[in-house]
């Protein structure tokens, strides 16, 4: 039981130090930099309380804004995909989730792809929109989202294929 | 009452994301003014003293590189040096001078962001404080904007906040320095009234002009690339091509004017008598 929290921490952290020291500043193309953190809500579990997420969201969020000076557009992004994690694993693993032994590592390639892929639509989404208001046109937008979002999607798989012999 | 207890417990997780979301989106918007320093920054003690472990070992990799950025510093130091009128008396009083130069390892840089901020690992207790300067050996860098007590936190030039007095060197057309957040070698120097013939060339220098309390005057920032009328044609938008890499920054000076205070207090009284 408190290994599962010990793994959890480490997770956090790890993940909250891999973004902010080695991600955001990989500038793949000039400008994009892929957000990796994402991965924290494709490997809690999925059994946890939604409402520990959405406050374990906040703190993630937060850390991240901390190191990067964007004030809170990491943390209103990644509070928005903790509240939608719920829905979308509903969406993509079906009735599946309802099974007391479900977990993500055993469900297929596909599944756990597309679920990835649309927490980053959502994260980015959040993200990029409330980010607008900096930025002077829709286009640069539009061109980061998408950018950003397939390379979080390229690092993310790989790093999810790294690890994916932990969580068994 | 029992059915609103049941309602806030049925929906806790609705509300708890709403209560959370407004409170970062509060705290987003609170940036969007420049005197309205951000509350939460990388130059706090956690995250600075991090990027500090992390720069202190970045900067083995560039050390080469460091000492010929400053033997091309000390070399141009030295010659202008040699060249100067000797003079009978050189004041050794540091106290009457006007600049103060403090060095500073820059320990976090972005560049890529639509807003850029830059963190140094000098802070209030070095007398580090809001509005100072802060330039490279090659060209202006940006002003401070926030310090704790062992960090500081810089409006980078690359920020659509930044705002600075800069002029043609050798003449004294002044515009404001600002960023499109497009490119982050190009930087554009707005509000120089249209002239016959134009007072510059693609190629010309840009250096910081002498309007501003914060930066010395002639401090270089960069050379034209690019001159082109605004869209009433009344005054020229030209694109400047910083001399610093911005990419890639290891050590920073931050310059304190002395004078400044007498300054602002001087403009705040002649805005108060109006």
């Amino acid at each position: 039981m408190t290994d599962k929290y010990v793994w959890g921490t480490i997770q956090f952290i790890g993940l909250v130090l891999a973004q902010v020291l080695v991600f955001n500043h990989l500038n793949i193309l000039g400008s994009i930099n892929p957000m990796i953190y994402i991965l924290f809500f494709f490997w809690y579990p999925v059994q946890e309380n939604r409402t520990v997420l959405i406050g374990l969201s906040f703190i993630l969020g937060f850390s991240v804004d901390l190191f990067s000076d964007t004030m809170a557009l990491h943390t209103a992004a990644s509070l928005t995909t903790a509240f939608f994690r719920f829905p979308i694993m509903r969406f993509v693993f079906g009735v599946n989730m309802e099974f007391q032994n479900f977990r993500i590592a055993n469900s297929t390639r596909v599944q756990q792809y597309s679920f990835l892929a649309l927490l980053i639509v959502i994260h980015h989404l959040t993200f990029f929109g409330l980010e607008i208001f900096s930025l002077p046109n829709l286009l640069l937008i539009l061109k980061r989202i998408l950018f950003t979002g397939i390379s979080t999607f390229v690092f993310g798989v790989l790093l999810i294929s790294l690890f994916s012999g932990r969580k068994e | 009452m029992q059915r609103i207890i049941n309602f806030i417990l049925n929906n806790k997780n609705t509300l708890l994301y709403v209560l959370l979301f407004i409170i970062s989106i509060f705290l987003t918007i609170q940036n969007s003014s420049y005197h309205q320093a951000r509350y939460f920054n990388s130059a706090n003690w956690l995250s600075g003293n991090i990027y500090g472990m992390n720069a202190s070992v970045r900067g083995y990799f560039n050390l080469n590189e460091e000492n010929q950025k400053l033997l091309e510093e000390n070399q141009r130091l030295r010659s202008l040096l040699f060249n100067i009128d000797p003079r009978d008396t050189i004041e050794m009083d540091t106290a009457s001078l006007t600049y103060e130069v403090f060095p500073a390892r820059v320990v976090k840089n972005s560049y890529a962001e639509p807003d850029n901020y830059i963190t140094l690992d000098r802070g209030s207790s070095d007398s580090i404080v809001q509005d100072m300067g802060v330039i490279t050996s090659k060209g202006i860098l940006g002003i401070v904007e926030k310090s704790s007590s062992g960090f500081s936190s810089v409006q980078s030039v690359l920020n659509s906040k930044s705002n600075i007095n800069a002029k043609i060197l050798h003449t004294d057309y002044f515009g404001s320095l600002k960023w499109d957040q497009e490119d982050y070698r190009v930087v554009q120097l707005e509000d120089i009234p249209r002239l016959d013939p134009a007072p510059m060339k693609v190629g010309d220098t840009i250096v910081t002009g002498a309007m501003s309390s914060i930066f010395p005057e002639n401090i270089p920032i960069g050379t034209i690339d690019e001159i082109e009328l605004n869209q009433a044609g009344s005054s020229y938008k030209i694109n400047v091509h910083l001399f610093n890499d911005m990419t890639n920054l290891r050590y920073a000076y931050i310059i304190r004017n002395r004078k400044r205070p007498e300054v602002l207090n001087l403009e705040k009284e002649v805005a108060n008598d109006r």
